[in-house]
């Protein structure tokens, strides 16, 4: 998945970038043990922790998308792991999107597709920051 | 590449919600499809539009006039014995957005309400001379808390607020409050998602009933919350103690009791966003001690999973209401007619429906008769006051409240347009 050119040539996030990217991960990881909480308890106060946390990692997470969008139509930054650093993303925040609709059904009629689509998300936010956090390729155009 | 498969299925589960047959859903056994919902609720809320020099629709032989306009937010009326109606008039609830969510539907909802704010008051109006013209309009107390339901007993007036039920002094022929009212009994008032606090007395007019409705659609805001809700309480008017009469009913909006037989009913709006044709309003005879099913079922043993953790002992107790009104309609006021409304309306009831918000063909916004034969509901249900929406889009007025006049006159607080309707035999 991962154009390799030579060692060195990686460059870190821009540090705002880094920033932005840094909110999605633990906040639907978040979302995520609320849910199991509920999941448990049937106490219906950890459903309102997961809706927050969730629109807490899609508010932040869209900026940090937006910036994955502008690297990727920047010429000399486009490359394998920078595209898919934005696929993962973006498929990242559309899940994480269905989920926050998924979350505002009242009560139980959250689960369990709310809690599947926590995990499945927490695992994408994971990736992504893994991937952006690797440091993306300078130089080569391709 | 990813993209486009992921947009499209995203764009058909947000659309593949409903495809609303509009299956009739009155009476006493109701069609009651599967449970649905998609990713988003359905949400069709028709926007304010003027009268003009439009009237609602009555049947031929009637008429209808505009007896007060320029109220603020007028719920639920009373007939007065000498004729003079009071209108209640305010708008409550202290709910607090818990989610995202709250915060977008609470908008939205709020795009097909009137913009103006709730009286908190009783407006007092008269027709001194019968022409049908209440010349007279005037404020008869103020400074209450969201008032709605009302009742006359001897000389006592009643009135329900949203956090207590108060009394007045009352003599024939007032038209002012002679000083505040003294509280009788606080009311459930935690958080008020369902703050309305119908009301009325019964026959022999030892007690007051009051309906007080659920804090949540289907327990989103925790069971805790529950506490004294989605219940009607019986409150003894001398010493003001009271107890639960009848449990597990959603929203009691409108009580009444029905003449001769002294027995009461109540019309209940039931939970939203399983579906178009789901669950339907009612309109029952309410048993003391029993129990309507909500949150864990509905129209009897249906059980509604959203409610967590169940409980299968209530699901088995559950009563089934009496009729059906058909779902999403927000039935807000239920009257018993008498023969001075004529043959074809003499026995049964009106109920005054606000009209959905999810579902995406509106339905309600209208005064339907609900003809009884033997003191239980029979047949179907007859238009009574319509026009009130324009299209899907618009409407121009919402029932809520409806009062029938003994001299033979419906009375219907509409509190979209701010106004007194008042239907009368030709």
């Amino acid at each position: 998945m991962v154009a390799v050119s030579s060692p060195g040539s990686l460059r870190p996030l821009h540090p705002l970038h880094a920033i932005l990217l840094a909110f999605p991960f633990p906040l639907f990881l978040g979302a995520l043990i609320s849910d199991v909480a509920y999941w448990r308890s049937f106490h219906v106060q950890w459903a309102n922790f997961s809706s927050w946390l969730i629109a807490g990692g899609l508010l932040v997470g869209a900026f940090a998308l937006l910036w994955a969008l502008i690297d990727l139509f920047r010429r000399t930054i486009r490359t394998g792991r920078t595209i898919a650093y934005f696929v993962v993303l973006f498929v990242m925040w559309a899940l994480g999107f269905v989920n926050a609709l998924v979350h505002a059904k009242d009560a139980w009629a959250t689960m369990p597709e709310g809690l599947y689509l926590s995990a499945i998300v927490t695992i994408l936010a994971l990736v992504a920051t893994w991937i952006g956090y690797s440091g993306i390729h300078d130089g080569e155009v391709r | 590449m990813i993209r486009l498969p992921l947009i499209g299925a995203l764009a058909l589960a947000l659309t593949a919600c409903n495809g609303e047959p509009d299956a009739p859903q009155y009476g006493s056994s109701p069609n009651l499809p599967e449970p649905q919902r998609g990713l988003l609720p359905s949400m069709k809320i028709p926007r304010p539009a003027n009268w003009g020099n439009d009237l609602p629709t009555v049947p031929q032989g009637f008429k209808i006039q505009p007896i007060a306009t320029g109220l603020k937010i007028p719920r639920q009326t009373l007939v007065l014995p000498n004729g003079d109606i009071l209108v209640a008039e305010g708008s409550g609830g202290y709910a607090p957005s818990l989610r995202p969510k709250d915060l977008i539907a609470g908008f939205i909802k709020s795009l097909g309400k009137s913009s103006e704010k709730g009286g908190n008051r009783l407006t007092l109006l008269r027709d001194a001379d019968g022409d049908g013209t209440y010349e007279m309009q005037g404020i008869f107390a103020d400074n209450l808390n969201a008032p709605y339901g009302l009742a006359l007993i001897d000389g006592s007036l009643y009135v329900a607020n949203q956090d207590s039920l108060v009394r007045f002094d009352y003599s024939d022929g007032q038209t002012q409050a002679s000083g505040p009212p003294v509280k009788v009994v606080d009311l459930p008032a935690v958080i008020n998602h369902h703050w309305t606090k119908a009301m009325t007395a019964s026959a022999d007019g030892r007690f007051l009933y009051v309906g007080i409705g659920s804090n949540s659609n289907i327990s989103e805001r925790g069971m805790d919350a529950e506490e004294d809700r989605a219940m009607i309480w019986q409150i003894d008017v001398q010493t003001g103690m009271h107890k639960p009469y009848a449990t597990g009913l959603r929203n009691p909006t409108a009580l009444t009791v029905q003449p001769g037989s002294g027995q009461l009913w109540a019309v209940v709006n039931e939970r939203d966003e399983i579906g178009p044709n789901l669950v339907p309003d009612y309109l029952t005879s309410v048993q003391e001690g029993g129990f309507y099913g909500w949150p864990y079922s509905y129209w009897g043993q249906n059980v509604d999973p959203r409610a967590q953790p169940q409980d299968p002992e209530k699901v088995a107790a559950a009563i089934r209401p009496d009729y059906s009104l058909g779902s999403h309609v927000a039935a807000l006021g239920v009257a018993f007619s008498n023969p001075a409304m004529g043959e074809n309306f003499a026995e049964g009831v009106f109920v005054g429906q606000h009209g959905s918000w999810n579902r995406s063909a509106p339905v309600g916004y209208k005064v339907i008769f609900v003809p009884f034969r033997d003191g239980r509901p029979a047949g179907e249900p007859i238009d009574f006051v319509t026009g009130f929406l324009i299209d899907e889009g618009n409407t121009r007025g919402r029932p809520v409240g409806v009062t029938v006049d003994p001299k033979g006159a419906l009375i219907v607080a509409d509190d979209l347009s701010n106004t007194i309707w008042r239907v009368t035999r030709n």
